[in-house]
């Protein structure tokens, strides 16, 4: 199934939702929408479930439009943030709710729905409510009962938002290896990029009702189209600089390397934690720095440095071993050199291009 | 205090508890449970024939007939507008929903008895549309119909009110669920919203039900006090106690207080269902 998004439109009175959206999810593809709150992910999502109605523009599932078939004709599968499970019902009348709705017959309800509790690996947890279900059984639930009709799409809404990091970690992984198997053409919405990046095929930047970039995890990171999706995905270093050929001069005598650009004055140079080396002696292009703070992540440590003639505190992140090797302590003094620097350069109105 | 001396230091003096405690039993005890006792004590008086003739003369078995009938109808008819209304209010925003909402507990804030003389300005032999009706031989005041509208005027906020807070806080998402899972919308309401609500309804039905057999003040001004045809037991029992008959008068107020200490006990027992699903 392909989902075609052309033009779609939607206010919430005077609040864009979603402002001129277009869209294309190849069949069997798994994309995220990914953004800040109220940037229109969930709106859009929405849309394509029934239960919005776009002021202008259409989305067409394979070819059909949408706006023809109302939500209980669409037959798309969609997991809200918090399951939304029925209460009163256990387990099992949960995912075969769809199968009931439809009046298939007992065997076929019971065969379809023996064979989702399977695959969600709760096979034994039938005759239980959701009340006596952890978060994670919850959304496995709310994921099959979606399932269980065999809709022509999926759509999970923040599917993972509401659950603590270790099982969303889990869930993210069963999720993309359930993709795997199935190949449901999927729409997952999310703010978490990590999320985004792990599970989805492509990425659908997203923000204040409009599409920012589109693209495979590694493009949109690396490559990211403007200034929002530079500083939405992870931590990045910014600073105000006047540009110059080929380098950027960040402040009184700090010059960085940069590419092309054009040929504005002024810009934004961006610098991820990763790309900023730390050393204990002065290099060629290294600057002096301080030590303020350092904190353990879960892979490395992350240094907060003030730089002399920079307002703004620098982040740098190292791994374990240079970590170690290093052993800053706070109010040491390093040379800092940047191995790559991203630049956006101001137009003739100050905005970024 | 020698228990558990955590909580020493957050309760009170022993004195204190005894005297909080003295006073909350010692004001239900004289004001509530002694004049319970004196219904039973005067109802029972001349013994248990005596009490029994006083409910089964016919002019007792018709109030109890007419008591029920107008429960009868009057509760089923609150209980559509209870869900639609509080539906409406919780799940849509429309011009007028505060005016609903405020409305809805209007019957709670009038005097009953304002509430009966509203129905005879209109229905009544003087009123706006109660000429018309009688033309065309309908009679409301002083006949059945009118104690039906009175006792459904003064009972309809109950099921509302009690709907109205247990539908916001519960939300929406699962009713969407079930559409976008394809039930139709009459699916949706018995299989989903129906079962959310059951045991808040329930509590609303007990709560109205009781006050609608009751309800003294608003169906005394419709009812014309005819013996036998429309007195409902409340109005049997004024009656009965204004002609001295204090042992009559109290058997079947009797029977008032045992319906209304059922419904306490059904209210119980439901309230403890609210509060866990």
């Amino acid at each position: 199934m392909t989902i075609e998004v052309r033009g779609l439109t939607k206010r919430f009175g005077t609040f864009h939702a979603l402002d001129d959206v277009s869209l294309d999810v190849p069949g069997g593809g798994l994309i995220a929408l990914l953004g800040p709150s109220g940037s229109g992910k969930t709106t859009l999502l929405r849309i394509l479930a029934g239960l919005e109605r776009p002021d202008r523009g259409s989305a067409r599932l394979d070819g059909i439009d949408l706006a023809s078939q109302s939500a209980r004709q669409r037959n798309v599968g969609l997991v809200f943030q918090h399951y939304a499970l029925f209460r009163h019902l256990d387990v099992y009348e949960n995912i075969a709710f769809a199968l009931r709705v439809r009046k298939r017959p007992a065997a076929e309800v019971d065969a379809r729905v023996r064979e989702l509790l399977t695959l969600i690996q709760l096979e034994s947890l039938g005759r239980r409510l959701p009340a006596q279900l952890s978060g994670g059984q919850r959304q496995r639930v709310a994921l099959a009962r979606a399932l269980a009709a065999r809709p022509r799409v999926l759509l999970l809404d923040e599917p993972f938002g509401a659950l603590d990091a270790q099982v969303r970690a889990e869930l993210r992984g069963w999720l993309r290896r359930l993709h795997d198997e199935i190949h449901l053409t999927t729409v997952f919405v999310t703010h978490d990029q990590d999320e985004a990046f792990e599970v989805a095929d492509r990425v659908v930047v997203m923000n204040k009702g409009k599409i920012e970039q589109i693209g495979a995890p590694a493009e949109v990171f690396e490559a990211p189209a403007n200034d929002f999706v530079m500083r939405f995905l992870g931590h990045v270093n910014v600073l105000e600089a006047e540009l110059g050929a080929g380098e950027a001069k960040i402040a009184e005598n700090i010059t960085v390397a940069i590419g092309e650009h054009n040929g504005a004055v002024r810009g934004r140079v961006y610098v991820r934690p990763h790309e900023v080396d730390v050393a204990r002696a002065q290099a060629a292009g290294a600057f002096p720095a301080r030590v303020v703070r350092v904190t353990p992540l879960s892979g490395g440590l992350k240094i907060e440095l003030s730089v002399p003639g920079l307002e703004a505190r620098l982040r740098a992140d190292l791994d374990w071993e240079r970590g170690t090797a290093l052993a800053l302590r706070e109010g040491d003094d390093v040379f800092l050199s940047l191995r790559r620097a991203r630049v956006f350069a101001r137009d003739g109105h100050g905005a970024l291009t | 205090m020698k228990g558990n001396p955590a909580l020493a230091a957050t309760q009170e003096p022993a004195w204190i508890r005894r005297l909080i405690i003295g006073i909350s039993v010692g004001f239900v005890g004289l004001f509530v449970l002694v004049p319970l006792l004196a219904v039973f004590g005067e109802a029972l008086r001349n013994g248990l024939a005596a009490y029994a003739h006083a409910l089964v003369d016919p002019a007792a078995l018709a109030a109890i007939k007419l008591t029920f009938f107008t429960a009868a109808i009057s509760v089923p008819l609150n209980l559509v507008f209870g869900v639609a209304a509080s539906w409406a209010i919780a799940r849509f925003r429309f011009p007028g929903r505060s005016v609903l909402i405020t409305l809805i507990d209007l019957p709670l804030a009038v005097s009953p008895v304002i509430a009966g003389m509203v129905f005879v300005l209109l229905f009544g032999k003087h009123g706006l549309v109660g000429p018309w009706l009688a033309g065309h031989g309908v009679q409301v005041i002083f006949a059945l119909p009118g104690i039906v509208l009175a006792t459904t005027f003064v009972t309809f906020p109950f099921v509302a009110r009690e709907l109205i807070p247990l539908m916001e806080a519960q939300g929406h998402e699962e009713e969407e669920a079930a559409i976008v899972l394809g039930a139709s919308g009459w699916q949706t309401f018995v299989k989903v919203t129906l079962p959310k609500i059951k045991w808040g309804l329930m509590y609303g039905v007990v709560l109205c039900t009781a006050r609608a057999m009751g309800e003294f003040g608003a169906v005394s001004v419709v009812s014309g006090h005819i013996r036998g045809r429309t007195n409902t037991l409340p109005l049997h029992v004024e009656i009965l106690y204004n002609e001295y008959e204090y042992q009559a008068a109290f058997a079947v107020a009797s029977l008032l207080v045992v319906l209304a200490l059922a419904s306490l006990i059904a209210r119980r027992l439901i309230a403890r269902r609210v509060e866990t699903t």
